[in-house]
């Protein structure tokens, strides 16, 4: 018999303390891979947000750097002008780098920073309990919308993907999602694509990755795949906005 | 090396150049513009890494990156962008990483003025960000002194891996100086083997930049590593210049450009028949405590003298202990001291006014 | 012929290897807890995987392993 499937060395052994059916260890486990698979761990650095990723550096089998919120684009800034050679990626929640790091994100793509930027979206604050995110969805109840998001008071979610999408200085953007294995394999050949293009030395890329977040969402975590399949896909069309020059 | 005369800022900027620093990320404010539009120009002819970054916390945010992944890297910015810069200052002072920060202060608070003022002392050296930490803080009182301060401070960092603040009061910027792009005899200093940039070398465990530490037994393990490398570098790297102190009755407390216009008064003050002296620290963080104290043993009076309110003042009357009166002369707005001003202030002080 | 190596006391009883699995081999294991206190999740018939892998590339915890 031959291995078919096992996990990746590129992650230690530390287990994730992420919740039951979170898709946060889905995402770092095809990150990891890609990260094996293309021989890159020694030359891999990674940038862990302040989010429920906040431990990624016990994760990933790499050099890491922690940042502080929402400023992992200027510090994979900092690095891949220091290490031009490098595989610089971060690693980004919806808080991190669609609400108090949007400067950081919309700079480093519109100066071509040959970085990428593994964006998790899950529309809504997952580490600090459950509050309204600049993706969460209108009508979604979270502890800061508790009546439903209003757009009258609370305004409409932010479509990162397009939105970055018009900067010419970006080169590959793509929105996937991880509801299930078909959308997975999608997904891990979008996060290989950006790492490949990075390291062809072409731009900047961003993957946004549509992800659940069963606790806050109030949902199992069978239920919660679904609630994105049908909730956040139609807001959030899967498919690439940027590619090329 | 001939002596060339050239605008603070740029001066500054040329002696960061001259001791390696190949990465700098800054953004514009008045008065200290004349930084990054200098690296823009210089950093791509000495093949270094020159960023007009989106803000200054996104600029402070970079030079965590570069340092820790090894560069020798800077920023500049003038009262409120350091203001924005707390945060990420707090992040590199706990993770550990050596980086040149500049200050040319001007006149504050809120948005202020662009005129010159001393009002981020306490800023500078109290903390400025969030909890228990240090910046090693150089005050030059000249272009030629901040352009050596400049090699210094990069030396002081790279050796003890702490970020270092040079606090130019807003003229040192501006005004026009002489000054000697002097050949400057670095130190030993260790290798960056912590830095984080590529797992090469397995011989070694991976490289963690980072400030997060959850357990209380691995905080409080950190703050007694900073703890212990504040109080060395408070034994070797304290500076302080004293000036015609030796048989003062009167000493005249003042850091930066002020202390200029203070060994003027002294001077008037010694053709009036006062006799005083000058105190002026170079390191405002590790504050020259001793020099002050042995002062207080012999003179009568302190004037300190500064562009704010009264901030170095406090330091000043805890390290003399209450030996002695210290009274204070200072202005604000972007207003200048006069050396009339203080040798009044110092006639009010010997007179117990 | 493929072997499913589950290891119990990495899963947290999530559920979405359930779902994946084009041949519902899989069942959460109410008979007993594992180190974390999690029902982990069990497969009766192992005759009929297929070792397709689908199962572990849903994990989000890396509990499973696929030998084929």
């Amino acid at each position: 018999m031959a291995k078919v499937f096992q996990k990746t060395k590129m992650l230690t052994d530390v287990p994730f303390h992420y919740c039951p059916g979170c898709t946060h260890g889905i995402i770092h486990r095809l990150v990891a891979e890609c990260i094996e698979e293309m021989g890159l761990q020694d030359k891999a650095v990674g940038i862990a947000p302040v989010g429920c990723a906040v431990f990624a550096y016990n994760y990933f089998d790499c050099d890491m750097m922690e940042a502080a919120h929402g400023r992992a684009p200027a510090v994979a800034t900092g690095i891949k002008r220091t290490c031009p050679d490098d595989l610089v990626f971060t690693y980004q929640g919806d808080g991190d780098l669609a609400s108090i790091g949007t400067a950081e994100i919309v700079h480093a793509a519109a100066r071509g920073e040959k970085i990428t930027a593994i964006f998790v979206n899950n529309a809504i604050y997952g580490m600090t309990g459950g509050q309204m995110a600049p993706t969460t969805l209108v009508g979604q109840v979270t502890t800061t919308s508790p009546y439903g998001r209003n757009p009258e008071t609370q305004g409409m979610p932010v479509r990162m993907s397009e939105m970055l999408g018009t900067l010419d200085g970006a080169y590959y953007i793509e929105r996937t999602s991880v509801h299930d294995v078909p959308n997975i394999v999608k997904t891990k050949k979008a996060i290989k694509k950006a790492f490949e293009y990075q390291m062809e030395g072409k731009g900047f890329s961003m993957v946004e990755i549509l992800s659940t977040c069963p606790t806050n969402w109030g949902l199992n975590p069978v239920e919660a795949l679904k609630w994105l399949e049908e909730n956040m896909i139609p807001h959030y069309p899967l498919g690439v906005t940027k590619e090329g020059r | 090396m001939a002596k060339v005369l050239m605008k603070g800022n740029e001066a500054i900027a040329e002696a960061a150049i001259k001791a390696g620093c190949t990465h700098f990320f800054g953004y514009p404010i008045t008065p200290q513009n004349q930084i990054p539009e200098y690296m823009s120009k210089r950093m791509p002819q000495v093949g270094g890494t020159f960023i007009q970054a989106e803000s200054e916390v996104s600029a402070i945010n970079m030079v965590y990156g570069a340092a820790g992944a090894g560069a020798r890297a800077m920023t500049s910015s003038s009262s409120p962008g350091i203001s924005l810069k707390q945060e990420g200052i707090s992040y590199i002072a706990c993770a550990q990483l050596p980086c040149l920060i500049v200050n040319i202060i001007r006149s504050g608070p809120g948005l202020g003025g662009i005129l010159p003022s001393q009002g981020d002392y306490f800023q500078a050296t109290k903390g400025g960000g969030h909890g228990d930490y240090h910046l090693v803080v150089l005050a030059p009182s000249s272009v030629q002194e901040a352009a050596d301060l400049v090699a210094e401070g990069f030396d002081i960092a790279d050796q003890y891996r702490i970020p270092v603040m040079i606090l130019g009061d807003g003229m040192i910027g501006q005004m026009m100086e002489p000054v000697e792009f002097k050949e400057h005899e670095g130190r030993k200093l260790p290798e960056k083997t912590w830095a984080a940039n590529g797992w090469k070398d397995k011989s070694h465990p991976r490289r963690i930049v980072n400030s997060l530490y959850i357990e209380a037994e691995a905080m409080e393990e950190v703050n007694c590593q900073l703890q212990e490398k504040y109080a060395e570098i408070t034994k070797n790297e304290t500076r302080v210049q004293e000036i015609m102190t030796d048989d003062a009755e009167y000493i005249i407390a003042a850091f930066g450009t002020t202390a200029r216009i203070a060994k003027n008064a002294a001077l008037k003050a010694r053709e009036m028949g006062i006799k005083v002296g000058v105190i002026r620290p170079v390191t405002l963080w590790p504050f020259p405590t001793e020099a002050f104290s042995k002062a207080a043993d012999k003179a009568k009076g302190i004037l300190c003298v500064e562009m704010n309110t009264g901030q170095m003042i406090e330091d000043v009357r805890l390290a003399v202990n209450g030996k002695v009166p210290v009274e204070f002369y200072g202005t604000t707005g972007g207003f200048v001291p006069t050396p009339a001003a203080v040798v009044e202030a110092l006639e009010k002080l010997k007179e117990g006014r | 012929m493929a072997k499913l190596t589950i290891y119990e006391d990495t899963c947290k009883g999530c559920g979405l290897c359930i779902g994946a699995c084009p041949k519902k081999l899989l069942a959460i294991d109410k008979s007993h807890l594992n180190a974390k206190g999690y029902h982990p999740i069990g497969i009766e018939h192992m005759e009929e995987c297929i070792g397709c892998a689908s199962c572990a590339r849903m994990c989000p915890d890396c509990a499973l392993e696929v030998d084929r």
